[in-house]
């Protein structure tokens, strides 16, 4: 473990922007009393595995990383919490798109066409909206072909690029539809692209969740406490903090929640996506 | 009061979010508002948009409908943005407290009278106080010097049929060289500053911007001249040169426009009219004419500006006379004008060969720098310099006239 006294968290790279969100709260934490440092990581595989192997103490992870980490503890008889999240982790929902003229007016009118999603490990972009589709009885790559944009895989689809090639893909032919995060249909549409009047929605997946603040038992909880009380009370009329929430996109920080992340987990039970990672993880720490 | 928003059929994405954040707003944070609409994307862009703005979003069994209805609570966001944010003066310098005495750089680009939002980034501009900057006239000076601005091309009687004596219109050319050279300084000074100055002293900023836009034009008509029938251009010495360099290098504003403004180009004032007065065709008279209207505004700035600041600061009418006096030891061992010029002057104002023409012009030249002498005399008394300072002051003003 690092430095005592010192809370070390790690995140992953997915954006260059990552750098200027966390040394703004390492400042932030710091003039409060918090020796706060980070750890950044180029996939969040390597992120669980340093988890676990005790290299930090928190984790902001993904909701795929957040399984990882729930499944490598109960293998081990230990436990994972999920302390903090983003009020805009809460209640997303995957939408498949369609082109408006496609003809396509149900699910069942998939069948036999190619549906494009984003990179292999996105929970928004292919995992949660693939199991929905199974779901309702479309099993991918029977039923229909998926068309996977691996873009970035183990960024586990923060980096948004498989969307939009997704997005693309649609709206140039090479699919027949695409399976995005909700909001990236008015970001989508914004920067034109796709075209909001061009395509429609054939159908939206139940809320689900999102990022959090993973720490494992034994972390130590003077600091973790401090970490998250210093959290919870950052406000976005704060000027310093602004422009990280702005970055990070966030209104606010809320307690952490699990409820959200049971679509997720039926489909990587569905499709055996973290199975051997998991295996691997408690193989190591065993 | 409850604030209903009915879209229609009106999407999301086509104007619908203008006219909920608009009910939003005028609700207030914390208070509710309701939407209904049948556009069939309404509900998962309402969904993502609250989320991403903080608001609250409660939506209605549709019971079988087509019509989406929804609750919104504003989440407050937007009014915790502007927590804090400050108006950076008034749009009109007329009003008090306009333009603030000291402006703060995190204002930065922001326009003058703009609401600028807590915690904007801080740019590094020097010249932040008013006292070194303003001038009440900037304003009226700026839009004069709109209004007079010349089209190169049509201003100027490029197609005049003239032939001079090959003396004579080398003397232009030389003369043109040396013009070039010293409104290529009087471009850089001010574009130097523009890039120091804070923008909240928009007025400045403008007419500094339209003195360099001048410049440009003056290089480009002297460049024209000088070519017209020559395929070179003439001299640059070492001394002129020298004496240009005091003034790109001189770091202060205040100190830069004094020397540049009230002293260089107010004795370019004289001579620009001199070239006009003898010059032996017509676009070298047109060339000079304009450039002189033009420098007339400039010089006029200057004087304003420092005005301003002396009837603040009495005390730096010495750190002036110092920089008058520490730019004459610094160029005394120089040459100071190049004989050319001198000599391409005298020849302008005899117009020939002939001894006694010779004579009337060198005479004339004499008068020039009389004239020249006396006009900054004349300036500096208006800064507040006694006639024995402003003899002093204007005798050790450089020889290179600029």
């Amino acid at each position: 473990m690092g430095t005592e006294g010192q809370l070390i968290m790690g995140a992953v790279a997915y954006d260059p922007k990552v750098v200027s969100i966390w040394d703004g709260f390492q400042k932030y934490f710091r003039a409060r009393d918090l020796d706060f440092d980070y750890v950044l990581f180029s996939n969040y595989e390597k992120q669980v595995e340093a988890h676990f192997q005790g290299l930090i103490h928190a984790a902001w992870n993904s909701p795929l990383a957040w399984l990882q980490s729930e499944r490598a503890a109960k293998a081990l008889g230990r436990r994972a919490e999920a302390i903090v999240m983003r009020d805009t982790d809460m209640d997303l929902t995957s939408i498949v798109l369609v082109r408006a003229d496609s003809g396509i007016s149900g699910l069942a009118g998939l069948k036999g066409k190619r549906v494009a999603v984003g990179a292999s490990d996105s929970p928004q972009a292919k995992l949660i909206p693939l199991n929905f589709l199974a779901e309702k009885g479309l099993r991918p790559n029977a039923d229909f072909t998926v068309i996977v944009f691996d873009k970035l895989v183990g960024k586990h689809g923060d980096h948004i690029g498989g969307e939009r090639e997704a997005a693309r893909a649609l709206m140039n032919g090479e699919a027949d539809a695409a399976c995005i995060l909700d909001g990236n249909r008015l970001g989508f549409a914004r920067d034109g692209t796709i075209s909001s009047s061009a395509t429609r929605v054939l159908a939206q997946t139940p809320p689900f969740d999102h990022c959090n603040f993973t720490v494992l038992d034994g972390a130590p909880t003077g600091l973790i406490s401090r970490f998250r009380d210093l959290l919870l009370e950052m406000s976005y009329a704060n000027a310093e903090v602004r422009p990280l929430f702005d970055l990070e996109r966030l209104k606010s920080w809320l307690p952490g929640r699990t409820r959200g992340y049971a679509q997720l987990s039926a489909a990587v039970d569905r499709f055996g996506t973290i199975d051997s990672f998991v295996k691997g993880v408690a193989a190591q720490c065993k | 009061m409850q604030i209903d928003v009915d879209l229609g059929p009106l999407g999301f994405l086509e104007g619908g979010h203008l006219l909920i954040k608009r009910a939003l707003r005028n609700a207030g944070a914390g208070k509710s508002i309701t939407v209904t609409g049948t556009s069939p994307e309404l509900e998962i862009d309402l969904r993502s948009w609250c989320r991403d703005e903080g608001h609250n979003l409660e939506l209605r069994p549709r019971n079988g409908e087509q019509t989406t209805r929804a609750a919104i609570v504003n989440g407050g966001a937007e009014a915790k943005r502007w927590t804090g944010a400050q108006r950076a003066g008034q749009a009109d310098a007329a009003q008090t407290d306009g333009v603030v005495s000291h402006a703060p750089r995190r204002w930065g680009l922001a326009a003058r009278g703009a609401t600028v939002e807590a915690g904007s980034p801080e740019f590094d501009f020097h010249l932040v106080d008013k006292i070194e900057v303003w001038a009440d006239d900037a304003a009226r000076l700026y839009a004069q010097a709109v209004a007079a601005q010349w089209d190169p091309r049509t201003a100027i009687p490029w197609d005049a049929k003239f032939e001079l004596d090959d003396d004579v219109e080398d003397a232009i050319v030389q003369l043109m060289t040396y013009l070039i050279e010293n409104e290529t300084a009087a471009l850089i000074i001010p574009s130097r500053f523009i890039a120091q100055l804070h923008p909240h002293f928009r007025e400045v900023m403008q007419l500094l911007a339209v003195q360099a836009a001048d410049e440009a034009r003056h290089i480009d008509v002297f460049t024209r001249r000088g070519l017209m029938k020559r395929d070179h251009l003439g001299l640059s010495t070492i001394g002129g040169q020298a004496s240009l360099k005091t003034l790109v290098d001189e770091p202060e504003f205040a100190i830069a426009s004094f020397l540049l403004s009230v002293l260089g180009e107010g004795t370019f004032l004289s001579l620009l009219w001199f070239i006009e007065r003898y010059a032996p065709d017509p676009v070298t008279a047109a060339v000079a004419k304009l450039a002189a209207q033009d420098e007339g505004r400039h010089v006029a700035f200057g004087i304003a500006h420092l005005t301003q600041h002396l009837n603040n600061d009495s005390s730096f009418r010495v750190r002036l006379a110092d920089s008058v006096r520490r730019r004459h030891d610094a160029l005394q061992h120089t040459a100071g004008l190049n004989a050319e010029v001198f000599d391409a002057l005298v020849l302008l104002a005899a117009g020939s060969w002939d001894p006694g023409d010779l004579r009337r012009g060198h005479q004339r030249v004499m008068d020039l720098t009389k004239e020249m002498d006396e006009g900054r005399q004349k300036r500096l008394r208006r800064l507040g310099f006694s006639e024995q300072e402003a003899a002093e002051i204007s005798s050790l003003h450089t020889r290179n006239f600029m």
